[in-house]
């Protein structure tokens, strides 16, 4: 049986693999993709402490309330963001980041 | 969940994460993205939380990931032209992660550690008969009935940010119809 640090541990080095990517690659969707990653991350770490401190026997499913509402708010923020992309693109016809530097002095 | 089930699921998870970071189409990237997902999914419901493991499957690897794969069609986007990488960011951003993984292995060992222990469904039986027959009667039973607890949890204890998550949705989807029409020239 896998022990609460396995948990914490896999969701971690999710999150870092996240965090690499929003940090490494210039392509605006991959690096939408990869904050999908780390908000699931996080969502893993949740669940895993919502099973390991139980009450009277059951999951703690106050942690799951906010892994419902996290996964709601990311699909809102998706929509929000692909839209953004969209007009982006129509403006600028490119979605690299290094390419978009006209706020830059 | 036994374990070599969860390295697994892990392995899965952790694989599809690396690809979506290092493969340079973006279609190849959202596909991994869905394994990636899939591979969470199977942790959820080794962790009892089936509901959310669901949920997880059908809007994650289901409707978000047909929007990126939608947008990604839409944009007509080519794999990267292999540009010269900027040494200094790429190696910062690497020195971030590295101290990120560093410190978990640090948090780690200062957390308390648990073992996995199966759940006591007769004791949360006996906790749940003042408050619902169906669920106290299925958790005698031997059956979690996660989706009936997720329901009872959600509608009393959290209707009110329910509610207001309903709001949210219906200000991202005007948002988006706004944004994505066409401005007059």
């Amino acid at each position: 049986m896998a022990s609460l640090h396995d948990y914490l541990l896999v969701s971690g080095l999710l999150f870092a693999i996240g965090l690499a990517g929003v940090v490494l690659r210039r392509n605006i969707i991959v690096m939408f993709m990869c904050l999908e990653l780390m908000l699931s991350a996080a969502n893993l770490t949740l669940v895993a402490f919502s099973r390991f401190n139980g009450m009277n026997g059951l999951p703690d499913y106050n942690g799951q309330m906010l892994v419902f509402f996290v996964i709601t708010v990311a699909a809102a923020e998706v929509s929000v963001g692909l839209a953004i992309i969209v007009a982006l693109y129509r403006a600028r016809q490119t979605i690299h980041t290094d390419d978009l530097n006209s706020l830059k002095g | 969940m036994p374990l070599a089930l969860f390295w697994f699921f892990a392995a899965v998870m952790l694989i599809g994460g690396l690809a979506v970071v290092s493969l340079r189409n973006p279609v190849a990237s959202a596909l991994s993205m869905v394994a990636s997902f899939v591979g969470l999914a199977g942790l959820f419901i080794g962790l009892n939380a089936f509901f959310v493991g669901i949920i997880q499957i059908l809007v994650y690897a289901g409707a978000i990931m047909v929007l990126f794969i939608f947008i990604i069609m839409l944009l007509d986007l080519k794999t990267e032209e292999k540009r010269a990488p900027k040494l200094a960011p790429a190696l910062g951003g690497l020195g971030i992660v590295l101290a990120f993984t560093i410190q978990l292995i640090g948090v780690l060992s200062q957390t308390p550690n648990k073992s996995h222990e199966p759940l006591d469904l007769v004791a949360a039986s006996a906790s749940m008969a003042g408050r619902s027959e169906g669920i106290a009667s299925k958790l005698k039973a031997g059956h979690l009935p996660d989706v009936n607890l997720i329901g009872d949890t959600l509608f009393n204890g959290y209707n009110f940010p329910l509610q207001i998550i309903g709001v949210l949705l219906l200000v991202s989807t005007i948002g988006v119809v706004v944004l994505s029409k066409r401005q007059a020239a």
